[in-house]
């Protein structure tokens, strides 16, 4: 049967692999034994408890269940205090004993905490899900009634997608980020690329840390994508052996088969990328930063599973260090984590942005997603190092907001206007902010 | 999947109607209600006030992309709206829809239809009668296998079904 032959994507064999089959072909429907399971307090308990006992069901395997608050949090009212109540509630009926609870963003959680490994099919309630791709998994993003039927069973149905090859070469200029690759690439392919497996390749890729490389996964949900995915290497496992965890034996064994069939091919040459901003109200209305001028910046805001690691609070604190945030202009930074804060605060990065004058946030989903502190108003201007800039996304619907690098967002806060970051770091090298 | 031979009412929208327009964060902790009064708001004020039931949203490419909140395609159901009908849908809705029992039809035709065309929707069949200029057009059919989840009326009951013939 040559079929059983054909070469697979690192997507199929994961795919393959969670259904039981030696191989899968795109466009067939399987079903997926479930490796591991994400939920947050938004679209989790609250959303799935009453379902459950609706059906009578127990979660399949507490000890797979991943739970994580994240986006009421902190409480700013009895609304929300009660939702995080009853979160904590469930994690203890259920014995989830992996609860995070206001520890961070639960798609940074996953990762900083040691859950990924390369070859692991995962489901997760949040539609950023595809971050997790960046360590070599398969894990897409469903919303509430799907999240029960797979709590109940343990299982999923997917259809087989097609993967596009996304082929990432030169080395990125100073000032740029995987931020900038992907909004450009939103503009380039649109955000309509439905059910297709986004696979970053190349050898800008295989020079990112972790981090990086989340960046171009998270924002795959931008494209349009099923997911988004990376090849495991050292990078990976270093990572994972980083956290205590230890990677399986073959973990480098899940990459795509050289001859693996791609919808199709694109090739971006990331030297030739200067940095680049989304303008309202779509990541897809992206343009390079150069062709914007006179636009005032009222909040610039570093946050979310997008933008506010580690690694994008040590890009902001490149631009800001001996700066001064302008007149006019506010600077919010919500860590993804509370480690990111701890760990931000041992190398001086917090206070960088504190002597600037950034205002520190409850870690969180916050402003992001129009849920914590930090909405903006009617006629307001944000830059913000978040995904997203549907209309009203943040607050106002009349309101406006701008996406970028945390590069970017720290220029535009030192000047109160989109401003290109590189004129800030002279003398930096920083294309490789580990 | 409900199946109405009743015509009724076609709102139309435009590309990439994303989950914050059809639920927005700010309401997403109060109650189902509330947060449907405001769906859509932000680019028609008066669908959420005026939508009666059984009415059709009719929209271009990728509707429903962003979030996975639930409420994009919950909002619709309380509002009333008896099916989607989209060039595209975004694949989380597209699910999260199907789960919920409201029915999403891929319609590359959807340019034909104009506001407040009275319009016939069979889902099962695939097939719209636009009452209002006597036409007809064919959707892409729903996979043979998410029409068991279809037939039962969305994933919990389903689900159900399920459960009840294991134990």
């Amino acid at each position: 049967m040559p079929e059983l032959m054909s070469p697979q994507t690192l997507a199929q064999k994961i795919i393959a692999k969670a259904s039981g089959k030696s191989h899968v072909s795109p466009g067939e429907i399987v079903t997926c034994k479930l490796d591991l399971v994400l939920m947050h307090d938004s679209s989790g308990p609250r959303r799935v408890k009453s379902r459950l006992e609706e059906l009578g069901a127990k979660v399949f395997d507490p000890n797979k269940v991943v739970l994580v608050s994240d986006h009421f949090v902190p409480a700013t009212d009895p609304e929300s205090a009660e939702i995080l109540a009853l979160t904590r509630r469930w994690a203890q009926e259920n014995l989830i004993t992996n609860f995070y609870d206001m520890q961070g963003i639960c798609h940074v959680m996953l990762p900083q905490q040691g859950h990924l490994k390369p070859g692991m099919f995962i489901v997760g309630g949040d539609s950023h899900s595809p971050t997790g791709g960046a360590f070599g998994t398969f894990m897409v993003g469903i919303g509430a009634t799907e999240m029960t039927g797979a709590l109940a069973t343990g299982e999923i149905w997917i259809k087989v997608p097609e993967t596009i090859r996304i082929n990432i070469n030169g080395q990125l200029q100073k000032g740029c980020s995987a931020k900038d690759i992907m909004l450009h690439l939103c503009a380039k392919l649109g955000m309509n690329n439905n059910y297709k497996v986004m696979e970053f390749a190349g050898d800008t890729v295989a020079d990112m840390p972790m981090y990086e490389r989340m960046v171009l996964c998270n924002m795959s949900a931008e494209l349009g994508g099923k997911t988004g995915i990376v090849e495991a290497d050292q990078t990976t496992i270093d990572w994972i052996n980083n956290t205590g965890e230890t990677a399986a034996i073959d973990a480098l064994d899940w990459v795509s088969d050289s001859d693996a069939r791609y919808e199709k091919v694109i090739h971006l040459d990331a030297s030739q990328l200067i940095p680049q901003v989304a303008a309202p109200h779509s990541p897809e209305n992206t343009h390079p930063v150069t062709s914007f001028e006179n636009i005032t910046i009222h909040q610039a805001y570093i946050g979310a599973c997008t933008g506010a690691k580690l690694s994008d609070l040590k890009m902001a604190a490149a631009v800001l260090k001996g700066q001064k945030v302008a007149k006019g202009t506010r600077l919010l930074i919500a860590p993804a984590s509370t480690k990111t804060t701890e760990l931000a605060a041992k190398d001086g990065t917090l206070a960088i942005l504190t002597e600037a004058g950034a205002i520190i946030l409850p870690t969180g989903c916050g402003a992001c997603a129009g849920m914590g502190a930090g909405a903006i108003a009617n006629g307001e201007n944000c830059i913000s190092s978040t995904s997203r800039n549907f209309k009203g996304r943040m607050g106002s619907p009349e309101s406006n907001v701008y996406l970028a690098s945390p590069y970017t967002v720290a220029a535009c806060a030192i000047t109160g206007e989109i401003t290109d970051p590189r004129q800030f770091l002279e003398g930096e090298l920083n294309a490789n902010i580990k | 999947m409900p199946t109405s031979n009743k015509a009724s009412h076609a709102w139309i929208f435009g590309d990439n109607i994303d989950t914050d327009l059809l639920a927005p964060g700010a309401y997403m902790k109060a109650s189902l209600s509330e947060l449907a009064s405001h769906c859509l708001e932000a680019v028609n004020k008066d669908f959420a006030q005026q939508v009666k039931k059984g009415d059709f949203v009719v929209a271009g490419e990728a509707f429903g992309i962003g979030s996975s909140r639930e409420q994009a395609a919950q909002a619709l159901v309380e509002l009333g709206v008896s099916a989607i009908i989209a060039k595209s849908f975004a694949r989380i809705f597209y699910r999260n829809a199907l789960n919920l029992g409201l029915p999403v039809l891929v319609c590359a035709e959807v340019d034909k239809i104009s506001k407040a065309d009275q319009l016939i929707v069979d889902p099962i069949a695939g097939v719209i009668t636009n009452v209002t200029t006597q036409e007809t057009y064919q959707c892409d059919p729903i996979h043979p296998e998410l029409m068991a989840i279809v037939n039962a009326g969305g994933l919990m009951p389903f689900l159900k079904a399920k459960f009840a013939r294991q134990s």
